[in-house]
């Protein structure tokens, strides 16, 4: 059943809201990412949800006019009109009085859908029939889901992928540096306000698969789980825009492979799925490989000091420690050095002592503010330094010749 | 309008509106404060999925439940949104909004998954409450308020939401000091050993409990405005704390008041038949309160910004 719907077997209805959620799942990965890096992902939140007093005015116009009142296009032209209303609110909340943005958000948020609500109670109480598809838009609905509604949804996240490959690089730039943005003479507000209104645009689009409390999933989690793989923005675009595709795709095939199902939250839960893997799997950035590191680092600490004590003849309590010098036949079980060991000891204690020069001498300060107890001596200096560095500590001293 | 029509049907709806309202506008001026604001959109969307979990375990719609199950699902957010932040080096804002949709997203799958359609539960219903349907049936006037007999009969979302808010008055009393200074100084609050951790927590959890309280009587878009719309505008009018608090629970009751009354009756007045939702009015009556605020507040600026000419 569900390699049926993975190959787009289970009929039209199914591999059309398919093909339409991976679109969506692309567009809406790729402008996240852009919102992401500038740490204004829950903007997002106010634009989807000050979509919904527009759908349910669009939705009256259009009965007044004598329409049909469920028109996509209609619909989707209102709630992008109310959503920029709502983002000039937001944007101006934020720079012309002293709310920080996160206030402005929420108070944008929670008014609009307010507002939204109250239309929706009068829309049905207006009595005219055939008002109930509106709900749908706040968890999404893809069942009835027509030919013409998927035509517009791909046009939509094809047009989004278009203008953010045009408008990369300006905003990657103010992505990361506003300030330098602005003195190289870009409209930083602006730009931003692009951004903002690309978006809009995909919340719109997105509106009929995912509904407007859930497309913020969309927007967030797979940058949020790209990030994690890469240090590259090119790539995290890049990344992002797959899991938001891969989510959008698996999500809608397992939706359709049983009763039940909803796919706006399923397509958010795989994509939680693939943050999941991420936050623990990722190299550098992932919970694993922090824990690995942080192993590998007591590892170092354990053996450097364990030498250290070895080659002063201190007795090594230490049962890590001693573990780790016999692993690498440093030491015998009963903590006595071996010939590599002395060897090694020998080295390691001399380099503390070359360390000890190097910091008490204005002249390696640079090298000296490297000194954090592990790094190796030749990382920081060239070989004739540290013959000169020997020169001056000279030889063993207090030996009988 | 007469009491005997007043009472049982406006009485309680407004009285568990305003109670609402001021129960989570009190600890959302510190959160609006401390830049955390948006603790309470996150919380009120994770409590569909408490909810639910806990109607699923008790298979029955009773309010104890339901309320351990929201405030349970609430603590687990703020627990993930916390070590998704650290664990990942992510900044807060990204991690409250993985956190948040995804436990939505489950709690709206769970829903479909089970048989809800013998029981009222359903998004619609998480959403905007259903004030208007709390009304106390045993009252015949304002004769009532003093009759022992009639007020068994209060639906009892009213005492509840009175003790909710009872205790969010007291925390807020008690701790007003603490409180004060970890909010604006967090680094010297430390230092005179106050533990700010726990204190932002608590204030975290007095959140929780308010919202779950008020979204159960009026529905979580309420909750959401009432966090942050009265605190908002409050901080327009004053620089001053104490007034400002005072402020944001005069507007809390306003946007109550005058929701309800325009939800109730304003359609009537432009001769239409049937009301609005209450929830929906109030929330759009702050975000009114907010606008004048903003554009007309003293103290709308910020302290030193230039003036525009």
């Amino acid at each position: 059943m569900l390699s049926d719907a993975l190959l787009l077997q289970l009929g039209y209805n199914a591999s059309l809201v398919a093909i339409g959620a991976t679109l969506l799942g692309v567009s809406a990965g790729v402008t996240g990412t852009f919102l992401f890096l500038r740490k204004r992902a829950l903007v997002s939140d106010a634009i989807s949800h000050a979509t919904l007093p527009g759908v349910c005015l669009a939705f009256m116009l259009m009965v007044a006019f004598g329409g049909d009142g469920r028109n996509l296009v209609g619909l989707l032209l209102g709630s992008a009109v109310s959503a920029w209303i709502g983002l000039l609110c937001l944007n101006w909340l934020t720079r012309n009085t002293r709310l920080a943005e996160d206030a402005a958000i929420g108070s944008v948020l929670s008014v609009f859908f307010g507002l939204g609500i109250v239309l929706l109670t009068v829309i049905q109480t207006m009595g005219v029939g055939r008002q109930a598809g509106l709900e749908g838009f706040l968890l999404g609905s893809t069942a009835g889901m027509l030919w013409a509604d998927a035509v517009v949804i791909a046009i939509g996240g094809a047009s989004t992928l278009a203008l953010i490959l045009l408008m990369r690089r300006p905003m990657t730039l103010v992505a990361f540096d506003p300030e330098y943005a602005a003195a190289r003479g870009l409209p930083v507000d602006r730009i931003d306000l692009a951004m903002m209104g690309l978006v809009m645009a995909v919340t719109v689009v997105g509106l009929k698969i995912v509904g407007l409390i859930l497309i913020v999933a969309l927007l967030i989690i797979p940058p949020v789980t790209a990030r994690f793989w890469t240090e590259r923005s090119d790539r995290v675009v890049l990344l992002g825009g797959i899991v938001g595709g891969l989510s959008g795709y698996l999500g809608a095939a397992l939706s359709a492979s049983a009763p039940n199902l909803p796919t706006g939250p399923i397509i958010v839960l795989v994509s939680f799925g693939f943050f999941a893997i991420s936050l623990f799997l990722a190299p550098n950035r992932g919970v694993l490989a922090a824990i690995l590191r942080h192993f590998r680092f007591q590892r170092r600490v354990h053996l450097r000091q364990g030498l250290l004590a070895l080659a002063q003849g201190q007795p090594i309590y230490e049962r890590l420690t001693l573990r780790l010098l016999t692993r690498a036949g440093l030491a015998r079980a009963d903590g006595v050095a071996t010939e590599a060991g002395k060897a090694r000891a020998a080295k390691a204690l001399r380099d503390e002592k070359r360390w000890e020069v190097i910091r008490s001498d204005q002249t390696h300060e640079a090298a000296a503010a490297l000194y954090d107890g592990l790094r190796d001596i030749e990382t920081v200096l060239t070989k004739d330094q540290i013959v000169e560095i020997d020169h001056q500590i000279g030889g063993p001293q207090g030996v009988p010749a | 309008m007469s009491g005997e029509e007043f009472v049982p049907l406006s009485l309680t709806p407004l009285l568990i509106g305003i109670f609402a309202a001021v129960a989570c506008a009190l600890p959302g001026n510190f959160l609006v404060l401390r830049r955390q604001a948006l603790i309470g959109d996150a919380i009120s969307h994770v409590v569909l999925p408490g909810i639910v979990v806990a109607f699923l375990l008790t298979g029955a719609i009773s309010a104890w439940p339901m309320m351990l199950g929201a405030a349970g699902a609430a603590v687990i957010a703020v627990i993930l949104i916390e070590a998704i932040r650290r664990l990942g080096k992510i900044e807060p804002g990204a991690a409250m909004g993985v956190v948040f949709t995804t436990m939505f997203a489950g709690g709206v799958l769970l829903l479909e998954q089970t048989d809800t359609s013998t029981v009222h539960l359903d998004v619609e219903h998480a959403l905007y409450g259903n004030l208007e349907s709390l009304i106390w049936l045993d009252a015949t006037g304002w004769s009532s308020v003093l009759d022992l007999e009639a007020l068994a009969g209060l639906p009892v979302e009213l005492p509840r939401m009175a003790l909710t808010l009872v205790l969010v008055i007291a925390f807020t009393w008690l701790f007003w000091r603490p409180l004060k200074l970890s909010t604006f100084d967090e680094g010297f609050a430390r230092t005179v050993g106050i533990r700010t951790n726990l204190l932002g927590l608590a204030l975290v959890v007095i959140a929780a409990i308010a919202a779950v309280a008020a979204f159960d009587a009026v529905g979580s878009i309420i909750v959401i405005a009432m966090f942050i719309c009265p605190p908002a505008a409050a901080r327009m009018m004053t620089n001053q704390l104490e007034h400002q608090i005072g402020w944001s629970v005069g507007f809390a009751i306003a946007s109550a008041v005058s929701g309800y009354v325009l939800a109730g009756y304003g359609p009537l007045w432009l001769g239409a038949q049937d009301a609005v939702s209450a929830a929906g009015m109030i929330a759009t009556m702050s975000g009114v309160i907010l606008a004048l605020t903003a554009v007309f507040g003293p103290c709308r600026t910020r302290a030193g910004a230039p003036v525009q000419a």
